[in-house]
């Protein structure tokens, strides 16, 4: 896969991130490398090693099943930019 | 439904489940529907910075025993994954969810439909995954609002193959998945409040075709019934699109059950560009056989299986054990009155199945009730059924009081002492009555005398009307045989 313009345009709206068009080009390298990168691991024999999911090899913690948490309503409606009757006040989603 | 007999359609079923743990999938806070907006959240929910989600370990069993019950392979190692897309009710940017690595892989299950052998759906994964917020737009001038309460509901998502082949085959499907998550107490299988909810992927091809027509996405659909008839809609329009030389479009369609019709959802492209990558906050998930084995034994009793103990052990016909075992309340409601005769000394669960797949679901469904809302209690049900059984009144007399019970509750017991219903069984008095009717109607005595023994029907009437229905019919019968003999 070649990385081009319309790759890093399209990536960066999914991401939400706004990319001034003159740093286009430079994103367009990186990536590349990035890519390029993957292909010289691609060129090494895994057949024998198991795929990794995650970069520590420890077992997941779990919880018991205990409510521990209260009404933080308050606290949390008040980090938010806007809100309204007990509800996070956000831009209109739909027409 | 046989839309149109050169069309085949094909239907595969995406199911999402709430899970009934107390607190959410990955913190403390409660798991519980119907709160004041935003009184259930907390950092994790919310999306903050530097937060990090721990599994409720009772999700995970959950999961283990919902694949368990439909015959899947649990896996022993099984990866959360991110699924990325910005939306205002679900603050993180992402969900939750398994992907390439689910924890339930190849089930299947045996779906019932009337006079067809049962059929085999196979199901094809069972992953974890996070429920997103709620967005509010309606009534709300230039804003939207969100509540996060919902954010951290665990989920089971239910994917099944798609082998599904009618509506019809649609509906046995969610009607045997939500019994055994009902019965296996992991999901009270609300579909109107969303905790039991249904996308539908349909296509339709020619008969004998190999390859799959394009499918599109049903959503919105909020009971079995309306599933039902999307489908049917989604068929048929689908057909007319291709027999009019147009092409199906692959898409999203929301069902709006008011107007019975599907709309497209209109989408972006890239809509469905979700990025998955492995959960970098979730180590993987591994399993110890030994734990899949303790959870196997302690499986409760499921429908499948209760089916059948309902006809090997009680005698009772297929139909009427796939009616006792399609919910969990029915089930309950007919083995406690089912127990009641028993004790009574007289065993027959055939009469107690007739007694409430025929009068009492028969009144219920007349009434629009459910069997949650019976007035008429299994005990008291029982109770009735055993007054039958041992003779102390007629099914005929058992019809009213049921009537009675039903309108105004009460005991059949205090209800047949109360209005003197017992049956009259004692052969002095039968024999006194029999002698009185044969002595005002000489004339139908002389004709059975005759010949025409069909009259003993009208005698047997006479002496029923002068006891008022309590005579024991049987001996009634005997004892006008005797006395025209």
């Amino acid at each position: 896969m070649s990385i081009n313009a319309d790759t890093v345009k399209h990536v960066a709206n999914l991401a939400r991130l706004n990319i001034p068009e003159a740093e286009v080009g430079s994103y367009v390298d990186q990536l590349s490398q990035i890519l390029g990168l993957m292909d010289q691991l691609n060129s090494l024999p895994t057949d024998d090693i198991e795929p990794m999911s995650h970069a520590v090899d420890i077992l997941m913690p779990a919880r018991e099943d205990e409510v521990v948490n209260g009404d933080n309503r308050e606290a949390l409606l008040a980090c938010a930019p806007d809100s309204e009757q007990s509800h996070f006040r956000v831009p209109k989603i739909i027409e | 439904m046989p839309i149109d007999p050169n069309y085949e359609t094909v239907i595969g079923l995406e199911v999402h489940t709430q899970l009934r743990t107390k607190s959410k999938i990955f913190c403390g806070c409660p798991n519980k529907f119907g709160a004041e907006a935003n009184s259930q959240i907390c950092p994790v929910c919310a999306g903050f910075p530097g937060v990090l989600p721990v599994m409720n370990r009772e999700m995970v069993n959950m999961a283990i025993k919902t694949g368990l019950a439909i015959n899947g392979q649990i896996k022993k190692l099984s990866v959360f994954s991110r699924k990325n897309y910005f939306y205002p009710d679900s603050p993180t940017g992402y969900q939750i969810s398994q992907y390439d690595l689910p924890i339930v892989e190849h089930g299947e299950l045996f779906i019932d439909l009337p006079d067809e052998p049962k059929k085999r759906i196979g199901v094809t994964r069972i992953h974890m995954e996070v429920d997103a917020g709620k967005s509010i737009h309606e009534g709300i001038v230039g804003a939207s609002w969100v509540d996060l309460n919902r954010v951290g509901t665990p989920l089971l998502e239910i994917v099944s193959e798609p082998d599904m082949r009618s509506s019809e085959d649609a509906g046995a499907y969610l009607k045997k998945l939500r019994a055994i998550v009902r019965f296996l107490d992991v999901c009270d299988g609300n579909m109107e409040e969303g905790s039991f909810r249904c996308d539908a992927n349909v296509s339709v091809r020619h008969y004998g075709a190999e390859k799959f027509g394009t499918r599109t996405e049903l959503k919105n659909l909020n009971s079995i019934r309306n599933v039902m008839r999307a489908i049917d809609f989604e068929v048929d329009r689908q057909i007319d699109l291709i027999e009019s030389g147009d092409k199906v479009v692959q898409e999203t369609r929301l069902w709006d059950a008011n107007k019975n019709i599907s709309r497209s959802m209109r989408s972006k492209e890239d809509a469905h560009d979700y990025r998955y990558f492995p959960e970098p906050d979730l180590p993987p998930l591994t399993l110890e056989q030994s734990h899949i084995d303790d959870i196997k034994a302690k499986l409760p009793e499921l429908p499948d299986a209760m089916a059948k103990r309902f006809q090997d052990e009680m005698g009772l016909s297929e139909y009427d054990a796939g009616v006792l075992t399609a919910e969990k309340e029915m089930s309950t409601y007919f083995e406690e009155a089912n127990q009641i005769v028993s004790n009574a000394g007289k065993k027959n669960a055939k009469a107690t199945a007739n007694w409430v797949t025929v009068e009492l679901l028969g009144r219920l469904n007349k009434d629009g009730l459910s069997i949650e809302d019976s007035p008429v209690s299994a005990v008291n049900l029982g109770k009735l059924v055993a007054l039958i059984q041992t003779g102390e009144i007629s099914g005929k007399i058992a019809k009213k009081v049921f009537a009675h019970m039903f309108d105004d509750g009460g005991d059949p017991e205090k209800i047949v002492a109360e209005k003197g219903l017992k049956q009259v069984t004692d052969s002095g008095s039968i024999t006194a009555e029999v002698e009185k009717v044969l002595a005002s109607h000489p004339d139908q005595v002389e004709q059975y005398r005759g010949g025409k023994t069909q009259i003993l029907g009208f005698l047997v009437g006479k002496v029923m009307q002068a006891t008022r229905g309590k005579a024991n019919p049987a001996m009634v019968n005997k004892v006008l045989k005797e006395k025209l003999g």
